[in-house]
């Protein structure tokens, strides 16, 4: 392991806690410039707040969230996603109304510098600016195969092409972080199999660092490269796919004992 | 041909609206000095053009935002009375005499920009505490806050509850300040017309850019949004306020077309036309997150305010019709009832008219039809 390099995203004992119910605590994780991590473990183990903790959505009771080194905890949503971290959820949440371009345009809206006065004068920075914009929501969307479909309202799409609209939106962040929270959940083998493809395309293009949930346990160990498993919201291990596979708390985890 | 779509929209709307401009001022010349143009047709225009940037600014926070605004006619009674009261003051201080001139015209645009300021800025001091709660709840504190508004100008001295023609101006607006009776609202019809485009034009802007993408995204999904960089809370109030600006713009129309002013007008149980509920009605009749819906939504209601009010051929109706319609929010209950029923993404739902599109998005708009029917029909013989 190459520890001496500052990881994209790093946690310090991280925990939360509702009332007296200890959701997760002790939680540890470094992800490296490059790399996909996977993070799984059985239902209702804590996942999910551990993404809503790392994206500012839960403040955690105690630990903290580092992102290149800085400290994050305290800080609202959308000052998360301007340090870098950008996220897909479980249940779709696109802008339904909304075209599949402006999905993607929407989430450009914090990197946009013109103001108010070139939008009411329609001055040539706004055109400028609307023009590059679309032109760089255009390249995004052809990642996906979904430059075609640009005009359609986006909750006409079909699942797959959801989800990959999801994706699409948060690379459009300009994200060092992408979090996805299972990607593949309703989809069929030949969708799975595509989206394997989306994801590590984007990596290689993008070089981005990703922690994935997922638990599709073939697509987990095909793509990921480090896995850290949790349950009760307790690490119960970390390592590489064929480790995991054959750890026997994680075997007891999933399947009872 | 002109290439470039979004120069083609604008010279063919600027052209429709200085033909109909034209043709306009052609009709006024014409009939302009006697009879229903001078009493009857010239304040309808004018009532009609406060109550299309009322429901529009509405639809800003409503359609757009996705906000339930109850408080409305609140930020209106702010521009109003401040349009008013600062047109009072001027001419006290000897700044224009009667009502033309350039000193006049200055100061009639500088009141009711200054009334859409106040507005907004009444509507930040509102919007900052009042956009942490959502649905219901954002529906209930700014219906108070609306009312708490209109409370406060009741108490002011110089306000007072009877309205500005007995409170401290002591005399009406259309013998001081910027009131326009019959005569001036004929003269000054191109200052309700043209605040009125330009409003509209404002919101446009603002809905197509940025803005309009970052309130839309909002209205869809506010965690999606936050998590897509959005900073929700700035989106929330900035809009809120911007659209109060165009509701005291409103007011200060509103104003303009009256000859006293009276917090009972604004108030939340008011029985007329203005009340916030009223104004709510015609945004969701007209499609929530369509600036042209509002301003036709505007005008039927306005219409059928009018008819059901003045029209003759309520006298032929029978008795017990006449009578319900003598509650006119019965009327308006009873046709939010049947838009909801039967098309209840209101009349335009979320299109927009354009000039330019308007065939072509005819033609699109019946071959969706049409291949919406095939689908159906091959979804049947499946079956």
């Amino acid at each position: 392991m190459s520890d001496e390099r500052t990881p994209i995203l790093e946690t310090r004992k991280l925990g939360i806690t509702f009332g007296g119910l200890v959701a997760v605590s002790d939680f540890n994780i470094q992800v490296f410039k490059g790399e996909l991590v996977g993070l799984i473990g059985p239902n209702g183990a804590g996942k999910t707040t551990v993404f809503n903790m790392l994206t500012g959505v839960y403040k955690p009771t105690e630990g903290s969230v580092l992102l290149d080194g800085q400290v994050l905890n305290g800080k609202k949503t959308h000052q998360f996603v301007a340090a870098g971290v950008a996220r897909t959820f479980q249940n779709i949440r696109l802008f339904k109304q909304m075209t599949v371009l402006e999905n993607v345009l929407a989430a450009f809206t914090k990197d946009v510098k013109y103001g108010m006065l070139d939008s009411l004068f329609r001055t040539p920075r706004f055109w400028k600016t609307e023009k590059e914009l679309k032109v760089k929501a255009l390249d995004l969307l052809s990642i996906f195969h979904l430059e075609d479909k640009a005009d359609y309202i986006a909750s006409n799409l079909p699942y797959g092409q959801q989800r990959k609209l999801e994706i699409a939106r948060a690379l459009a962040t300009d994200m060092k972080l992408l979090l996805l929270d299972e990607p593949a959940a309703g989809m069929n083998p030949t969708e799975t199999a595509e989206l394997l493809d989306c994801i590590n395309a984007i990596r290689n293009r993008f070089g981005i660092a990703i922690l994935l949930i997922e638990h599709d346990m073939s697509l987990v160990m095909n793509i990921c490269e480090r896995i850290q498993v949790i349950d009760y919201g307790i690490t119960i291990a970390k390592g590489l796919p064929d480790e995991i596979a054959n750890n026997p708390k994680v075997i007891a985890a999933y399947l009872g004992q | 041909m002109i290439k470039n779509k979004t120069l083609q929209g604008y010279i063919l709307n600027t052209l429709v609206i200085a033909v109909l401009l034209i043709g306009f001022s052609f009709i006024k010349e014409a009939f302009g000095k006697a009879g229903d143009f001078k009493l009857i047709l010239a304040p309808s225009i004018w009532q009609c053009c406060y109550l299309i940037v009322l429901a529009a600014s509405l639809n800003l926070t409503l359609g757009f935002l996705g906000q339930l605004s109850l408080g409305h006619c609140g930020f209106m009674a702010v521009g109003a009375y401040s349009a008013a009261l600062l047109s009072l003051a001027a001419e006290r201080a000897g700044i224009f005499k009667e009502k033309s001139g350039i000193a006049f015209i200055l100061v009639l645009v500088g009141c009711i920009l200054i009334a859409g300021l106040l507005a907004a800025i009444v509507g930040l001091l509102v919007g900052i505490p009042a956009l942490r709660l959502k649905g219901d709840y954002l529906a209930i504190i700014t219906l108070g806050f609306g009312m708490i508004i209109v409370n406060i100008i009741n108490n002011l001295p110089f306000a007072g509850q009877e309205g500005l023609a007995l409170g401290s101006a002591s005399a009406s607006l259309y013998k001081n300040g910027l009131g326009f009776g019959t005569a001036l609202k004929v003269t000054y019809i191109w200052v309700a017309i043209a605040v009125t485009v330009i409003c509209i034009a404002m919101m446009f802007m603002y809905v197509r850019s940025k803005y309009g993408r970052a309130i839309r995204a909002i209205r869809d999904d506010e965690i999606a949004a936050s998590a897509s960089g959005i900073n929700t809370a700035f989106y929330k109030v900035f809009t809120f306020a911007y659209s109060a600006f165009f509701a005291g713009v409103a007011g200060a129309l509103y104003a303009c077309a009256n000859a006293t002013l009276s917090t009972a007008s604004f108030a939340f149980a008011n029985g007329g036309i203005l009340n916030s509920t009223f104004v709510v009605v015609m945004v969701v009749l007209g499609g929530m997150g369509s600036l042209t819906g509002s301003i036709v939504a505007a005008i039927v209601m306005f219409l059928v305010n009018y008819q059901i009010k003045n029209g003759l051929w309520v006298k032929l109706l029978p008795l017990w019709l006449q009578n319900i319609f003598a509650f006119p929010m019965l009327v308006y209950a009873v046709i939010l009832i049947i838009v909801i029923m039967f098309r209840p993404k209101g009349i335009f739902g979320t299109y927009e008219l354009s000039l330019r599109n308007f065939f072509s998005d005819m033609k699109t708009q019946r071959q969706n039809r049409l291949a919406q029917k095939q689908e159906n029909k091959e979804a049947l013989s499946h079956e």
